[in-house]
C-alpha cells in the first residue's frame, strides 16, 4: 500500500483577479520508505506541494489518503494529531523557538503531545548523543552554527519517530559542506527506513535521491520512476 | 500539553519579552495597588470613625429635650437646642430604673477661668460624679466630682489637662481655689489629656456639680442626659422604660429624643462602609484598562510571534493547546500584576499608618479578595480574544512570517 496518495489535487490561490494555479491536476503515489527529490522552477508549486503532504494547507481539491485513510477530511485538531504523529518537518531557515534551548526545541513536539518529561529526557538525550549535540544541549540557537541548528531542527523532527519527513530546501541556508552533512543525516534516517521527501534547487542533492519529481507550474513534469517504468514498457513492447 | 509544560512555555514567552511584560505587569500592578490603598483610606475611616464613636462611652443611651420627628439618628437633633426642659429631676428618676448602670445629667456653657491674674475662655459641664466613668475620661490626679445631692453641689471643679498646664504650669493645681464665672472653687482632680477626637475635647473642659453649673448658667434645663445600661442586650429595653418613664414624668407628651449609640453608630458605619464601596469601584475601572492593556500586549505578542505559533501547528500543536498557552501567559502577567500591585498596596498602607498612626489604614478583607480575583479575571477574560486569535491562524500563512 502506498503511504501517500494524492489524486485529483488542485491548489489555486487568488492574487488580486488572477487565479494562480499553485498545484493543478496533481496524481502522485509515495510508498513507504522512499526517498524522493522535488525539483523545479521558482514558484513552480514544491513549497505548496510540501505543505499539503504535511497537512498544513488542503487542496481546493482532490483527495490526498496517508497510509490509506483519506486526511482531507479531517478535522483541524485531528490533523494537528496526524502531524504530531506522523510528520516531521524540516525548514530552510530552521524555525528554531530563539527562547528555548536545542535540547527544549527538539523536545517540543513531544511537549506539545503530552509526553511526560521522564520520556522526554530519555528521548531528547538519545537524540543529542544521535546527531552529536551533547555539548550543546543548552545552548539557544543564536549560539549555535547554522550546521547545530539544522541538525536541532532534524532531531526534532524525528523525536516524535514519524513516518514521514518532509524537508524544504534544507540545505538552502548552508555552505556546502555542512549541507552536505545535513543530506548525510537525512538519509541515515531514510535508510532506517523513514520515507524521506526533499525539495532542492540543487541538481546535486537531487540526483542523490532514489526518485525525482520535477515540478513546473503547479504540474509534475517529470516524475523518474514513472520514467522508469515507462523505461521498462517501452523496453519490453 | 501539560499544565505545568504549558504554564513553563508561557512563563518563558513571558520572560522572553521583558519590556511588554513589565508594561502589562505595572498596569495591573498598579489598579490592585490603588483598590488595596483606596480602601484602606475608605475603611480607616469608618473604623476611626467607629473607634471615636466607641470612645463616647459603652453601652450609651443619649437623652436629648426635643422631639425628633424620625424615629433613626437625625443629627440636626444633635445640635438644635431645647423646645422643652429636661431638668435634673428628670435625670434623677431614671437612676432607679431597672437596666442602668449610671446616670449623668448634663449641662454646658462657656464661662471664664481665672487664678493668679490668668483669664481664660473656658467649657463647663455641669454633671456628677458618674459623668467621667460613663464618658470613660480618666483623671490624671486627684479624683473626680464627689458624690452627693444632685440639687446641692459642692464648690468644686474637675479640669481638663490643658487649662492645667496654662493655669498652673508646674505648680501643684489640686487644692487649689479659682474663679469660674462668679464662683470660687476648688480643684479636686485633672483630666487625662485626650486630644482632639470626635467626642468633646476635655483637654480644655471644667466640669462642675450640675446644679452649679445651672446656677452659673442661669437656666435650670439640661442639654443632655446619659445613661450607661448594664450591658449591649438591655440597650433596647432600658431605652424603652426612659421613653416611658419621661413620658409620664413630662404629663404624657413625647417631648424628649432618645438616641442610643447603637444608631449612630450604624448610622456612620453605613455611611462610610458605603464610601469605601464607592472608592473601591473608582480603583476598579483602572483594573478594567489594565485588562484592556494585558489584551493589547497580548495581542502585541500574537503578531510578534506569529511565525512561532506557525511553527507549533507543524510540530502538532492542536488549536487548544495554543490558545491555552497564550491564555495561561496572559493569566500570568495578571497574576504576577496582582501580586506586585498587593504587596504595593500594602506597602503602602503601611506607609500610611506610619505617618498617621491615629489612623487604621488597614485594606478590608473583601476589598483584596475582590481586587485580586477581578485582576485575575480581567487579565483571563482580555486574555481570551488574543488567544483564540493566535489559534485561528493559518499554519502556512503563519509559518512563512518566521
Ligand atoms: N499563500 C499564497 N497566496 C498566494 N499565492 C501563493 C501562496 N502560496 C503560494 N502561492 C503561489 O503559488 C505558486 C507556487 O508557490 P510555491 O509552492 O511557494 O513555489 P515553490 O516552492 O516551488 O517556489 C507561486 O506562484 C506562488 O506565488
Ligand atoms: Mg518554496
Amino acid at each position: 500500500m502506498a503511504l501517500i496518495e494524492l489524486s485529483g489535487i488542485e491548489r489555486r490561490f487568488l492574487l488580486g483577479d488572477t487565479t494562480v494555479h499553485a498545484l493543478a491536476g496533481l496524481n502522485l503515489q509515495i510508498d513507504a520508505g522512499e526517498y524522493v527529490a522535488v525539483m523545479g522552477p521558482s514558484g513552480s508549486g514544491k513549497s505548496t506541494l510540501l505543505n499539503l503532504l504535511g497537512l498544513l494547507d488542503r487542496p481546493n481539491e482532490g483527495t490526498y489518503k496517508l497510509e490509506g485513510r483519506d486526511v482531507t477530511t479531517l478535522s483541524p485538531d485531528e490533523q494537528a494529531t496526524v502531524r504530531s504523529t506522523r510528520i516531521g518537518f524540516v525548514f530552510q531557515s530552521f524555525h528554531l523557538v530563539p527562547r528555548l534551548t536545542a535540547a527544549e526545541n527538539i523536545a517540543l513536539p513531544m511537549t506539545l503531545a503530552g509526553i511526560p518529561a521522564v520520556e522526554r529526557n530519555k528521548r531528547v538525550a538519545q537524540a543529542l548523543k544521535d546527531f552529536g549535540l551533547e555539548n550543546r544541549a543548552d545552548h539557544k540557537p543564536d549560539q549555535l552554527s547554522g550546521g547545530q541548528r539544522q541538525r536541532v531542527a532534524i532531531a526534532r523532527a524525528t523525536i516524535m519517530q514519524p513516518a514521514l519527513i518532509l524537508a524544504d530546501e534544507p540545505t538552502g541556508n548552508l555552505d556546502r559542506h555542512t549541507g552536505e552533512e545535513v543530506v548525510n543525516l537525512l538519509e541515515a534516517l531514510n535508510a532506517k527506513g523513514v520515507t524521506l521527501i526533499v525539495v532542492t534547487h540543487d541538481q546535486g542533492m537531487g540526483a542523490r535521491a532514489r526518485r525525482q519529481l520535477v515540478m513546473e507550474d503547479g504540474r509534475l513534469k517529470a516524475d523518474s520512476r514513472a520514467a522508469s517504468i515507462s523505461n521498462l514498457a517501452e523496453i519490453s513492447g | 500539553m501539560r499544565l505545568a509544560d504549558t504554564l513553563r512555555f508561557a512563563r518563558d514567552a513571558a520572560t522572553g519579552y521583558p519590556m511588554r511584560t513589565t508594561l502589562s505587569v505595572l498596569a495591573m500592578s498598579i489598579g490592585v495597588a490603588a483598590v488595596v490603598i483606596l480602601t484602606a483610606l475608605g475603611d480607616g475611616a469608618r473604623r476611626y470613625v467607629v473607634g471615636q464613636f466607641s470612645s463616647l462611652g459603652t453601652n450609651l443611651i443619649i437623652v436629648l429635650p426635643g422631639r425628633s420627628g424620625t424615629g433613626g439618628f437625625n443629627p440636626a437633633n444633635a445640635i438644635t437646642s431645647t423646645p422643652r426642659d429636661l431638668t435634673i429631676d428628670d435625670a434623677g428618676s431614671l437612676r432607679r430604673l431597672p437596666g442602668t448602670r449610671r446616670v449623668a445629667p448634663l449641662a454646658v456653657g462657656t464661662s471664664e477661668i481665672n487664678y493668679g491674674g490668668k483669664l481664660r475662655e473656658v467649657m463647663v459641664a455641669g454633671s456628677t460624679a458618674e459623668f467621667i466613668p460613663i464618658r470613660n475620661f480618666e483623671i490624671a490626679q486627684g479624683q473626680g466630682l464627689p458624690e452627693e445631692d444632685w440639687n446641692r453641689g459642692s464648690s468644686v471643679a474637675v479640669i481638663g489637662a490643658k487649662i492645667r498646664e496654662e493655669m498652673f504650669g508646674a505648680n501643684q493645681a489640686i487644692g487649689q481655689l479659682v474663679r469660674v464665672g462668679d464662683r470660687r472653687l476648688r480643684i479636686v482632680g485633672v483630666l487625662k489629656s485626650t486630644g482632639q477626637g470626635l467626642g468633646m475635647n476635655t483637654d480644655e473642659l471644667v466640669i462642675v456639680p450640675v446644679s452649679l453649673a445651672q446656677a452659673m448658667f442661669n437656666s435650670n434645663t439640661l442639654f443632655r442626659i446619659m445613661i450607661e445600661a448594664n450591658s449591649r442586650d438591655a440597650i433596647p429595653s432600658t431605652k424603652e422604660r426612659v421613653m416611658e418613664t419621661l413620658k409620664q414624668r413630662h404629663r404624657g407628651e413625647e417631648d424628649v429624643t432618645v438616641i442610643t449609640q447603637d444608631a449612630v453608630l450604624a448610622t456612620f458605619d453605613k455611611l462610610l462602609g458605603a464610601l469605601t464601596l464607592a472608592v473601591a469601584g473608582i480603583a476598579a475601572i483602572s483594573l478594567a484598562v489594565a485588562g484592556i492593556l494585558v489584551m493589547n500586549v497580548m495581542l502585541v505578542a500574537v503578531t510578534q510571534r506569529t511565525g512561532e505559533i506557525g511553527l507549533l501547528k507543524a510540530l502538532g500543536a492542536t488549536s487548544r493547546t495554543i490558545r491555552l498557552a497564550f491564555l495561561a501567559e496572559a493569566a500570568m502577567l495578571s497574576a504576577v500584576g496582582a501580586l506586585v500591585g498587593y504587596l504595593l498596596g500594602q506597602l503602602g498602607a503601611f506607609a500610611l499608618r506610619q505617618f498617621f498612626p491615629v489612623f487604621p489604614a488597614y485594606p478590608p478583607d473583601w476589598a483584596v479578595i475582590a481586587g485580586l480575583t477581578t485582576a485575575l479575571a480581567t487579565g483571563l477574560i482580555f486574555g481570551v480574544m488574543p488567544a483564540r486569535r493566535a489559534a485561528r491562524l493559518d499554519p502556512v500563512q503563519a509559518l512563512m512570517k518566521h
